[in-house]
């Protein structure tokens, strides 16, 4: 049994959906990101939300899966401010939604000062409508000097506690530095840019797993939808017990993700 | 750091792992060979540079290599970029960003 709590089944399949299924998925949650080009309006956003949150829950709940999501505008999409408030404009309307947990997944691309302006944007909401909050950080290069930007402006904005806060897509050299400050830590078991499960397995063995979890990021690129279970598969091989493989992708996104008081397995 | 321990044994870790890490090695080797292989004025792509640095780093015998591997890799600079010019990341440091090399 297994939580993907990171996964854009928008761009998938409903065969992966039985694939997850039949692999031990009971629980997802899906971040709003970037579809692989840029949208031509706020409505378009207004669109995936609803896809977001009526069609991918319904289609999730023909195998059992229960499918929960996350709204913002992503950072690749916040270089135009204006553009991307008339987006986070659209998100209270969505917040009665309860398959809804939070903001996400907000944060940094390429670190400009208009992302760090509607990064502030969206902590803003969260904070004003008590909200959770999923954090995406950069990749390769920029991850690093991203990770430590986004932390500043989560500790300047004052309101949000760190523990309900998930700082995602953390490496070697950024676990570190997210957990010592309180938040949680996501580890994206992705080809050839995040994480392969051979090294989540190993930064369990290093950092511990308090407060860390592991996700596919499944999406439209080469991704993996089965990557959780296959990081199982190789802690079990390691010779881990199942208690600590059950921690990791089952009770850590349970705890953090209960916190919402919305989330629930199927 | 060093929570929970390796649970396998040195032993069994090579034996479970080594096939795949040689194969790794070779494709690192062939590839570095293409490029050379290959014709146009790009030998020296910052890329390029920054894999032989990475193979340097490897050799010194200090451990935490995955980690500093990234931090090689890595923008070093504090402050936001004026404006985002592209979406993507090339996976090293573009010699402008005044990165870490
Ligand atoms: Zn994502």
């Amino acid at each position: 049994m297994y939580i993907d709590p990171h996964i854009h089944m928008v761009s998938r399949t409903t065969d992966d959906y039985q694939r997850m299924a039949l692999a031990g998925c009971v629980a997802i949650t899906e971040p709003a990101f970037w579809a692989g080009y840029d949208r031509s309006s706020p409505q378009g956003f207004h669109d995936y939300f609803r896809q977001l949150t009526d069609t991918e829950p319904k289609r999730a709940a023909q195998y059992g899966i229960r499918h929960h999501t996350w709204l913002c505008i992503n950072p690749k999409e916040a270089e135009d401010p204006v553009f991307a408030r008339e987006v986070i404009a659209l998100i209270p309307s969505f917040l009665k939604c309860e398959s809804v947990l939070g903001i996400g997944e907000i944060g940094l691309n390429k670190n400009s000062r208009n992302e760090v302006e509607i990064l502030e944007a969206h902590l803003d909401l969260a904070a004003a409508h008590d909200l959770m909050v999923l954090v995406h950080t950069p990749h390769l290069e920029d991850k690093l000097k991203g990770t430590r930007l986004i932390m500043d402006a989560i500790k300047n904005q004052g309101r949000l506690d760190p523990s309900r806060v998930l700082i995602d897509h953390v490496e070697e050299h950024t676990v570190g530095i997210v957990l010592e400050r309180g938040f949680w830590a996501g580890m994206t078991l992705y080809p050839d840019t995040k994480c392969t499960p051979q090294r989540a397995v190993d930064i369990f063995e290093m950092h511990g797993t308090e407060r860390l979890w592991i996700n596919s990021a499944g999406d439209w690129g080469q991704s993996d939808p089965l990557a959780v279970p296959k990081a199982q598969l190789e802690m079990r091989a390691r010779g881990h017990t199942e208690a600590a493989i059950r921690k990791v992708s089952f009770d850590n996104p349970m705890t953090f993700l209960s916190q919402s008081g919305r989330f629930k397995i199927a | 750091m060093a929570h929970a321990p390796v649970l396998l044994s040195k032993r069994a870790l090579i034996d479970r792992s080594y096939l795949e890490h040689r194969a790794k090695v070779l494709d690192l080797a062939a590839f570095i060979d293409r490029v050379e292989r290959a014709s146009g004025e790009d030998g020296d792509d910052f890329r390029m540079r920054a894999l032989q640095a990475c193979c340097a780093l490897l050799l010194d015998g200090k451990p935490h290599r995955a980690q500093r591997v990234l931090e090689l890799l890595s923008d070093q600079t504090l402050d936001p970029i004026a404006k985002a010019g592209s979406k993507g990341a090339t996976g090293a440091v573009p010699p402008v960003a005044g990165g870490a090399r």
